[in-house]
């Protein structure tokens, strides 16, 4: 085999060749997501403790207002679907590290379709209800509840946009076990949105319960 | 055969003209405009506080208004600190940091010119309040509820959040590019303890920003959706609190200031070595300072708020990490002293503007370490004395490391020698000027002046003070402007400056001055921590294929190499020019106009261009391996 069917690449140095592609932490793209994940995992914490800060600021009864505490059945549908999109993605990346086009793409396309379902169902289906109650405009507990599951609900829209982007590629064949790190760095974004929400759902739906 | 640098030029160069100035992705490029533009920054916010100190010349004057006075204070504070301070350490960093690592470019060449235009557009939008007549006026920290939609019912508090909204995209971008870039395109045996000083004062700077920054974010945004949309964070009606404010920006704030100061210590730790004729003593706590500096940064923000009446446990452990920073600071200090007294001290303008900046530092840490004690601070917060000791640590700890870099580098980014005699001048009508303004606000606060507050009756005692503020400013103002000259000077007719003026130690003297676009005929391998001191062969660039070099002259392409040893990985193809990451700036411009004005419409339009923009940005063109 020549260098190029290797893919590798010559250095110019006497006899040595290096990969022409790098992947996961051999890559600056992968990198970049890690660092990139690190700062919103900052931006969600601040939010969250504003959260705090401003509930015991509150006194005792929260939510105030004689605002209910929060409908916990769809949340926690939606909870199941959002972390089980977490699988098909996984497989999908496990897929394209061995070459398989099938599960690259119909992994990517079953995890957006469960996000895509939980999206719809916070937008359409719990926010008019919980709107009917309370508004952002109401006091300080509509406006954390909507920022902060709005913020996350808009993660979730960036990631499905990204996803649908990667399964465009995928299906022109732009990915194989040379070159995925799109794929890698897609993955490790939704799995970071699946896990802020486990703290936006402890906070926000959980907690005022306990 | 065709030499490697014929090759090299053949596929880096970017071309001249409209594309090629709108589409560089080159650090060096990027690099000299963050300079610049930041420097022209420095020049808007220096005339507002020569029109403040005009004010404050003499008792009862009415050379401003006071609310131009409101708008003048809080528009310099923002623009030192946000448009001044860290775009021009960045620039330096740019321009720099990829040439001491042995590397071609940044790690993201495209997110680089994106940091650039966004902080350019940021600059622009805020500045604007001026010409809307809308200035932000509620001070660089912005207090609620001043800064709420009822005591504030104009666009100027928008200008003020949007802006650091905006410019927060920009400063993030470069963090994360610096930290990639350090992180995995060393030249194959920079391990991590040969990274120069001055890169390792990068990081820090950069991980501030990753977890500094959200806070601001955070904290504006939820202000911009009280203003524009009435919900409730800050308001105590609606259950919120505007203490929440003061948190969430001082969090974001102290660190600010340490973002400021660690590149600048970075800085001076590049040029001591160099003027000393030594490596520097005590590197590895030099470097472990800079970062326990980042860590204890966190934990000191309350330090801001001791007069607004918090429990007195959390004050006092506050009071105590604050006094902490001083172990690390002091480290730095006494490994400097010690690297110049046990070497051959050249006196050079760099190195008197080092030395200029080591007493003004010591000054304004001492100073520093008295607001760690929670009565002293009590007793003279927001009076001159507080103004007096964060210029001492501001200016003396950034803007005279950055002077030195002027004349240190200088000559590599021009490719000619600055004066040094102009330089001395310029040295010495900044130091003994910086002095005259500052150093008499301490007097002035401790007799009881308050900070932004437009004017004072006669007989306080603040006369004298004041009048010596108001003349040593004019001097530091001149002292400025000679060192602006010389740089121009220097540009047009200097003295040509040849690979390496100062016989320094560190990588970016091995190339050429300017250096080519491609910064080193090959990737050179390294093996000590002062390559250029103890490498002969690494001279004029080109450390030979036999020696370690590669060439890597295929194609547009630097090495990856793994973090902890540098060891080389695969070879990357790098972005070309590109006009995209413009275009998405001027979108996002359009997107937050839109946002200002509460014009939805021009807002969504705007979002739409930002997202076309991406696309356009992303979509894949088959010229590198970023899939």
């Amino acid at each position: 085999m020549t260098v190029a069917e290797r893919d590798l690449e010559l250095t110019g140095r006497p006899d040595e060749a290096l990969p022409a592609h790098a992947n996961g932490p051999d890559s600056f793209a992968w990198w970049g997501m890690v660092w990139l994940i690190l700062t919103e995992a900052a931006l969600f914490a601040t939010l969250l403790v504003s959260y705090w800060y401003l509930r015991f600021r509150a006194g005792p009864t929260w939510p105030p207002d004689g605002i209910d505490k929060p409908e916990l059945a769809l949340p926690l549908v939606m909870s199941a679907i959002l972390w089980s999109s977490s699988l098909p993605v996984h497989l999908a990346d496990r897929a394209v590290r061995r070459g398989r086009q099938r599960g690259l793409r119909f992994g990517l396309l079953a995890g957006w379709i469960l996000g895509a379902t939980f999206l719809t169902l916070q937008f359409a289906v719990e926010y008019p209800q919980v709107l009917e109650e309370f508004t952002p405009r109401t006091n300080a507990y509509g406006s954390l509840f909507f920022t902060l599951t709005g913020l996350h609900g808009a993660h979730v829209l960036v990631g499905l946009g990204v996803s649908a982007w990667v399964q465009v590629r995928a299906w022109r064949g732009a990915f194989d076990e040379r070159r995925h790190v799109s794929v890698q760095n897609f993955t490790m974004y939704w799995h970071f949105v699946d896990v802020v929400w486990l703290f936006v759902l402890s906070t926000i739906y959980l907690a005022p319960h306990v | 055969m065709v030499s490697y640098a014929e090759r090299l030029e053949a596929v880096w160069h970017e071309g001249t003209g409209l594309a090629g100035f709108v589409g560089t992705v080159d650090h060096k490029r990027i690099g000299l405009r963050y300079l610049y533009t930041g420097f022209v920054f420095f020049v808007i916010a220096g005339i507002e506080a020569g029109l403040l100190r005009m004010q404050l010349a003499a008792p009862d004057l009415e050379v401003l208004s006071p609310q131009a006075y409101n708008e003048l204070f809080s528009m310099h504070g923002v623009t030192m600190m946000f448009l001044f301070a860290t775009p021009v350490l960045s620039g330096f960093g740019n321009y720099f940091v990829p040439l001491m690592i042995g590397a071609r470019d940044m790690a993201f060449p495209r997110l680089n010119a994106f940091g650039y235009w966004v902080f350019l557009a940021a600059g622009v939008f805020l500045n604007s309040a001026f010409l809307a007549g809308q200035a932000p006026d509620a001070g660089w920290f912005n207090y609620l509820p001043l800064a709420n939609a009822e005591f504030t019912p104009s666009l100027a508090i928008d200008f003020y959040a949007l802006s650091l909204i905006f410019l927060g995209v920009s400063t993030t971008a470069g963090a994360i590019n610096f930290l990639v870039t350090i992180l995995k395109l060393r030249a194959p045996g920079m391990t991590l303890n040969r990274i120069p000083i001055f890169v390792w004062g990068e990081v820090a700077f950069a991980l501030t920003v990753v977890f500094a920054l959200p806070a601001l974010t955070v904290a504006a945004v939820l202000l911009e959706l009280e203003r524009k949309f009435g919900f409730h964070f800050y308001d105590i009606a609606g259950g919120g609190d505007p203490v929440l404010w003061q948190h969430l920006f001082w969090f974001f704030g102290h660190p600010e200031v340490y973002l400021i100061v660690l590149p600048a210590l970075g800085l001076v730790s590049a040029i001591i070595p160099t003027f000393s004729r030594r490596p520097m003593i005590g590197y590895t706590y030099i470097v472990l300072a800079e970062l326990a500096i980042f860590v204890i940064s966190f934990g000191v923000w309350v330090h801001h708020m001791f007069a607004v009446g918090l429990p007195t446990i959390a004050m006092g452990f506050i009071s105590a990490a604050s006094f902490l920073v001083v172990v690390p600071s002091g480290t730095q200090i006494f490994a400097w002293l010690a690297t110049m007294v046990s070497g051959r001290l050249v006196l050079s303008t760099a190195m008197w503007f080092v030395l200029g900046f080591l007493v003004l530092f010591v000054i304004g840490g001492l100073t520093g370490a008295m607001f760690s004690a929670v009565p002293f601070d009590q007793a003279t917060t927001d009076s001159y004395f507080v103004v007096a000791h964060f210029h001492y640590v501001l200016v003396g700890g950034a803007v005279f490391p950055m002077f030195a870099g002027l004349y240190h580098w200088g000559p590599k980014m021009l490719g000619r020698r600055l004066d040094e005699r102009l330089g001395k001048i310029s040295f010495w009508l900044m130091f003994v000027g910086f002095n005259l303004t500052f150093f008499p606000m301490h007097v002035a606060g401790l007799l009881g002046q308050p900070r932004r507050t437009y004017t004072y009756h006669a007989g306080l005692g603040w006369e004298l003070p004041n009048l010596l503020s108001t003349v040593g400013g004019a001097v530091f103002g001149i002292g400025i402007l000679v060192t602006f000259v010389n740089w121009f000077r220097a540009k047009s007719r200097g003295a040509p400056a040849g690979d390496d003026p100062w016989g320094g130690e560190t990588l970016e003297w091995a190339t050429s001055s300017p250096p080519p676009e491609y910064n080193f005929e090959t990737v050179p391998t390294i093996r000590s921590r002062e390559p250029m001191w103890f490498q002969p062969e690494l001279r004029g660039g080109a450390q030979s294929p036999e020696e370690g070099g590669r060439p890597l002259a295929d194609g547009h392409a630097t090495l990856s190499t793994t973090i902890g040893d540098a060891e080389p990985r695969a070879v990357v193809h790098m972005p070309h020019a590109s006009p995209w990451p413009l275009f998405l700036t001027l979108a996002m411009t359009v997107a937050f106009t839109g946002v200002l004005f509460s014009s939805w419409g021009v807002a969504v339009v705007g979002a739409i261009a930002s997202v076309a923009a991406t696309m356009g940005w992303l979509w894949p063109r088959g010229e590198t391996q970023e899939t």
